[in-house]
Parts: C-alpha cells; sequence; structure tokens
C-alpha cells in the first residue's frame, strides 16, 4: 500500500511539473439532417504503417462541420484504394454522394507517401486526387488538409480544419495554487502545445491576422499587460503597461494597429495602438462608462465595444478615428464580447436574460437576433474564420470546457478535455 | 486514459491535506513582504514563460522601522482587521455595513501617511471576463474614493484589478459569487 502511494505522489509530481495539456476531442452533440452523405474508406496501407490513422481523422474533420454524414464502417460494401478497383453502383445504393479513398506507403517508417481520390458517385467520376510526400510527424496536418479540400470541393466554401484554436487553460497545483497557460491546439483539438505559462492569470488572446502572432493579457507583473507574441519564435513583448487597466487587445485587419482598453486617464476606454511607432490615438470618451473589448469590423474603419454607458452593458459601434458612437444591441439587458463574422454581416456575443448567458448571434443588417446555446454561462464567442461556426466558453460540471456551435444554432460541438479547466478560445485565421 | 482520472481524484485529495497542514495565515510581526517580481522568460521553440512570484490575497504587513505600529492592524476585534469589502452582483456601490470598516482604514491611513495599501477588485464570474476586468477596477476606485473622503490621500493607493480571474471563492452558486465580488484592502508597508 504505501509503495502504491509512493508511486501516485511520484506520478502527481511529475504531472505537477507538466504544463497544463488540454487534450480535447469533438463530440457532436446536436445533428443536421441536411449532412451530405459520405464515405471515407479506411485507407490503403502498404510497408510501414502510419503513425496516424489519416482517413479517421479525415472523416472526424468532415462529420464535426455537421455538414458532412460520413458512412460507418460497417456500412462500406467494400474497400477500394485506387480508382480501377471502384463500383459506383454500389456506392449509390448506399446514397452516398461523395466517396474518398486513398493509400499510404513507406519504406523506412520515416516517409510516406500518401495519395487520395474524391469522386462524385452519382456523375461515376473522380472530382480531386492528389499525391504527397510527407514525414511521419507531418501526417495529422497533412489528414487536416486533405479534410479541407474535401470539404471545399464539396461545398464551394474553405475548411477551416487546418486552422488553429488558441486558449488559456488553468490548473491546480498540489498545494492548491493555480498555474495557468496560453496554448495552441489543432481546429480538432487534438496537438494541444503551450505557448505560455504563467502563475499569474492570462486573459483575452487575439490572433494576428497574420496567422503567426497573438496578443494577450497577463498579470505577471502584478497588473493587467498586454503583450504580443510572435508563436514561431516565441519572442513576446509587452505593448500596453500603463497605470490601470491594459486588456482587451483585437487587431486591426492590416495587422498593425491593436484596438486596447486603457484606464491610464482614469477611466476604462478604447484606444488603437499602432504597433511600429508605440502612437495611441483614444476612439472613446465617455467618463462614467466602461468601454472595452473592442474588435474591428473587417473594413478596418469601424471598431464594435461593449459599454455600459446606458447603464447595464450593450455594444456599440464607432469610427476606429473617433466620434459618435451607435448602440447596436437592444435585446436582453446584457451583451458583451462581441465578434464579427469574416464577410461583416454577422455579429456573435455573449447574450444575457435573467442571470444566463448564451451565445446569440445578431445581422448586423437588419439586427434580428438569434440565441444558439442553452447553457447558462457561456462566454468569449470566436468566428471560424470561414464564419460557418462559432467557438465559445462554457461550463460543464463546474469547470470550464470550450464548445462549438454552428452560426444557425443546428450543430453543436464539445470539445472534451482532461486535467484543466479552458476557456477563453480564439479561433485563428486561415493559413498564410 | 486511468492515470489522468486517477489524477483528479487524487489531486483535490491531496491539496485538501495540504490545506489541512498549513498554518493559519494570520499575520505575523516583524514579518516583512517581499514582492519579488521578475519575470522569467524564455523564448525557447514558441515557449514562454511568465512567473512573476506569487502575490495576492493573503495580507501582509510590514512593521518596524518606518515607525508603524502593526498592532493596531492586528487587533482582531479592530474594524481594521476587516480587510475585505463586498458587492452587489454588477454594482461598485459600498454597502451600509462595510461604512464602520472602511471608516477606520481611512483615519488609519490619515493618521499613518506613509502607509500604502493595495486596493484589489474582484468580481462573480458571470458575463463578460474584461467587462468584469473593468467592473473590478470601479469597485477599487469606489473604495479608493470613500478612503479619500474620509482623509487617506492619493499617493496611499495603488489601484489593481484581477476582475473574475482570482476568485476567493470556487464555484457557481449564490455563495461563492458573493464571496467573489469584493475588494481587497492590502497593506504593504511604505
Amino acid at each position: 500500500m504505501f509503495t502504491r502511494w509512493l508511486k501516485v505522489v511520484a506520478t502527481l509530481m511529475l504531472f505537477a511539473s507538466w504544463p497544463a495539456h488540454a487534450l480535447l476531442t469533438i463530440e457532436i452533440t446536436g445533428g443536421s439532417e441536411a449532412a451530405l452523405p459520405i464515405a471515407v474508406v479506411p485507407f490503403g496501407n502498404e510497408g510501414f504503417a502510419p503513425p496516424e490513422d489519416i482517413s479517421s481523422i479525415i472523416s472526424n474533420d468532415l462529420k464535426s462541420s455537421g455538414r458532412f454524414a460520413p458512412l460507418k464502417q460497417s456500412e462500406l460494401i467494400s474497400q477500394p484504394h485506387e480508382g480501377q478497383q471502384v463500383n459506383f453502383a454500389d456506392w449509390r445504393l448506399l446514397r452516398s454522394e461523395g466517396l474518398l479513398i486513398g493509400k499510404v506507403s513507406s519504406q523506412d517508417g520515416e516517409n510516406y507517401q500518401v495519395q487520395f481520390q474524391l469522386f462524385d458517385v452519382y456523375k461515376s467520376q473522380q472530382l480531386v486526387g492528389k499525391r504527397y510526400n510527407v514525414p511521419a510527424s507531418g501526417m495529422r496536418t497533412l489528414a487536416h488538409q486533405i479534410a479541407d479540400i474535401v470539404y471545399e470541393t464539396l461545398t464551394g466554401e474553405k475548411g477551416v480544419f487546418s486552422t488553429r484554436l488558441a486558449f488559456v487553460t488553468e490548473m491546480k497545483n498540489a498545494d492548491g495554487s493555480k498555474r495557468y497557460a496560453l496554448q495552441i491546439s489543432d481546429a480538432d483539438g487534438a496537438n494541444p502545445r503551450t505557448v505560455l505559462q504563467s502563475r499569474q492569470p492570462i486573459m483575452s488572446p487575439s490572433w494576428a491576422p497574420d496567422d503567426n502572432r497573438l496578443a494577450y493579457v497577463t498579470f505577471e507583473n502584478a497588473k493587467s499587460e498586454i503583450f504580443v507574441q510572435e508563436l514561431s519564435t516565441g519572442k513576446r513583448q509587452s505593448v500596453a503597461s500603463f497605470r490601470g487597466l491594459n486588456s482587451a487587445p483585437a487587431w486591426s485587419p492590416d495587422g498593425k494597429k491593436l484596438a486596447v482598453t486603457l484606464s491610464k486617464n482614469g477611466n476604462p476606454e478604447i484606444y488603437v495602438l499602432e504597433l511600429s511607432s508605440g502612437k495611441l490615438s483614444r476612439v472613446t470618451h465617455n467618463s462614467q462608462a466602461i468601454d472595452t473589448e473592442a474588435v474591428w469590423m473587417p473594413n478596418g474603419r469601424e471598431i464594435l465595444f461593449t459599454s455600459d454607458r446606458g447603464g447595464r452593458p450593450q455594444i456599440y459601434k464607432v469610427n476606429a478615428d473617433g466620434g459618435r458612437a451607435e448602440r447596436l444591441t437592444f435585446e436582453g439587458n446584457y451583451n458583451a464580447s462581441a465578434d464579427i463574422s469574416p464577410d461583416g454581416r454577422m455579429m456573435t456575443m455573449v447574450h444575457g436574460v435573467n442571470g444566463k448567458f448564451h451565445i446569440a448571434v445578431q445581422d448586423l443588417e437588419t439586427g434580428a437576433v438569434q440565441v444558439l446555446t442553452e447553457t447558462r454561462a457561456d462566454e468569449s464567442p470566436s468566428f471560424a474564420p470561414n464564419g460557418r461556426m462559432i467557438l465559445y466558453a462554457t461550463e460543464q460540471k463546474g469547470r470550464g470546457v470550450l464548445a462549438a456551435v454552428s452560426v444557425d444554432g443546428r450543430i453543436k460541438q464539445r470539445l472534451g478535455e482532461s486535467g484543466s479547466a479552458v476557456r477563453e478560445p480564439a479561433w485563428s485565421p486561415f493559413k498564410k | 486514459m486511468k492515470k489522468l482520472k486517477l489524477f483528479a481524484v487524487l489531486v483535490p485529495l491531496l491539496w485538501l491535506a495540504a490545506c489541512s497542514s498549513t498554518p493559519n495565515k494570520g499575520m505575523n510581526e516583524g514579518d516583512v513582504a517581499v514582492e519579488d517580481l521578475s519575470a522569467q522568460t524564455s523564448g525557447v521553440d514558441g515557449q514562454g514563460n511568465a512567473d512573476g512570484s506569487e502575490y495576492g490575497s493573503e495580507t501582509q504587513v510590514v512593521v518596524g522601522e518606518d515607525g508603524y505600529d502593526g498592532n493596531e492592524l492586528n487587533d482582531p476585534s479592530n474594524p481594521l482587521s476587516n480587510r475585505v469589502v463586498y458587492f452587489e452582483y454588477d454594482s461598485a456601490n459600498v454597502r451600509q455595513e462595510d461604512q464602520v470598516t472602511l471608516r477606520a482604514h481611512a483615519a488609519y491611513l490619515a493618521k499613518h501617511p506613509n502607509v500604502t495599501v493595495r486596493l484589489e477588485g474582484h468580481t462573480d464570474e458571470r458575463g463578460s471576463r474584461e467587462y468584469n476586468l473593468a467592473l473590478g477596477e470601479r469597485r477599487a476606485l469606489s473604495i479608493r474614493q470613500i478612503l479619500m473622503l474620509q482623509g487617506a490621500d492619493m499617493s496611499q493607493f495603488q489601484v489593481t484589478s484581477f476582475g473574475e480571474e482570482r476568485p476567493a471563492v470556487d464555484g457557481s452558486d449564490d455563495y461563492a459569487w458573493s464571496q467573489n465580488r469584493r475588494v481587497e484592502i492590502v497593506y504593504l508597508g511604505r
């Protein structure tokens, strides 16, 4: 018994010294009748076995989008790996519109050759086919790329399977103290890696349009402070450390400026910080109200922000060079944390009704609001770069988890995890 | 996977054990609060570290050379021993029952102009984190204003907000929320 405890303690100490790992996995909690049936046949294999099951990664990606319904493996009539082995009549019987086949081969277990072919079953024709040479370590990335090609070929829209998520984790040490980490993972939650850890809270990660820099808020110097970190090098720089609040960074669409919240003049106001010069220009002037959570419209000329100037937090729009702010939200007594779809048409926000906080979308042209979630502690909504899904933070059994919902509310995903509380997700832009 | 589950069960257990064996975090005369704010950063493989030293909710009292007497602050029957002021939801208004506490702190600060305090504003977890960060600051500023109206000087204050990031009580119920909507008055010495 005693030695067993020692072992457990040793394991714990090992874990305690590790950076928190999020181990996210996607489950679909809601369905979609409109999902397109597709057969993803397990890829054939010659020589060394691949380190990743490519076809199941692709199948999971497609399924997670809610726009595809991959057939179950048991439903697959045959398992072709090359075009000449395909009998289209079989697949028509299964009502599968798309058919994806492929194979993986390796002579040495280090480098792999991967090929895939996507067919339109009803037209009996190949839509796309490609061949790749890839090291074992690149297999997962390649699987996401293939899923993106399949998605775009069949829907006409760009897929987001090769994009990334940033989020903050909180882990309790054995002594009760907490550790915080800023992590990024693949879009399916796999492959989480820590880019920053701290014993003080980390907040508000925001992706630069170049997909290589994150702005965020830390408390490592005993107060809120905004940093910009380059992911490829790990280099980081404090860009705002004024007296008072330094928070809520948001990148301008050209990647040259950050909209930030500063209270250096006594009250939280929105400022625009030009990164190359450090020049600050003040956007809001309302000395009684909290103005925070700026987000840029894709046109780069306007900024949305949260303000309680009307008594309760609501979302307003203002020109990036200042001027009069216009209130955008009127439904519900609490609207905050806006994010804008890439086409600039939809806004998502935290929508509070009777002390419950849901994710909602508002059509910016008509003003129509649709509440997308039923859970009560939802926050930090972030659009996928193709505008199809909204990633957000919620609570499950008292712990922070990430979830995603489609903009029409029909598809819901939960990114399950173990080991740490997860929050403040931000979906990356498309790869540059 | 199994390991992870075991881990999830054992950490809270060990944590509880650690808590019960920790001596009460009282204030000892002569203890000197040292804030080591050195931040280590490294930039290997895209990894950074931001480990500012722990500081925070424990009360830290400096006594001695600069000439103020810690006894008054340490007396549990003195209203000065109360260092936390609580708030209603989404409000920065001070409640009637906290006036006695705040009067005592204002009088103490007025009498000891070399003493400085940090006012740490906090909120409960509901709603936007960024809005809550601003709300925490608003609460701390509202306490500062009251203490200044009653004789303390602007130079005696540091104001900071942690929003909902450092709850006093973990949990998502009315009790936890009521404990987390607070301003902590942290004496720093001079």
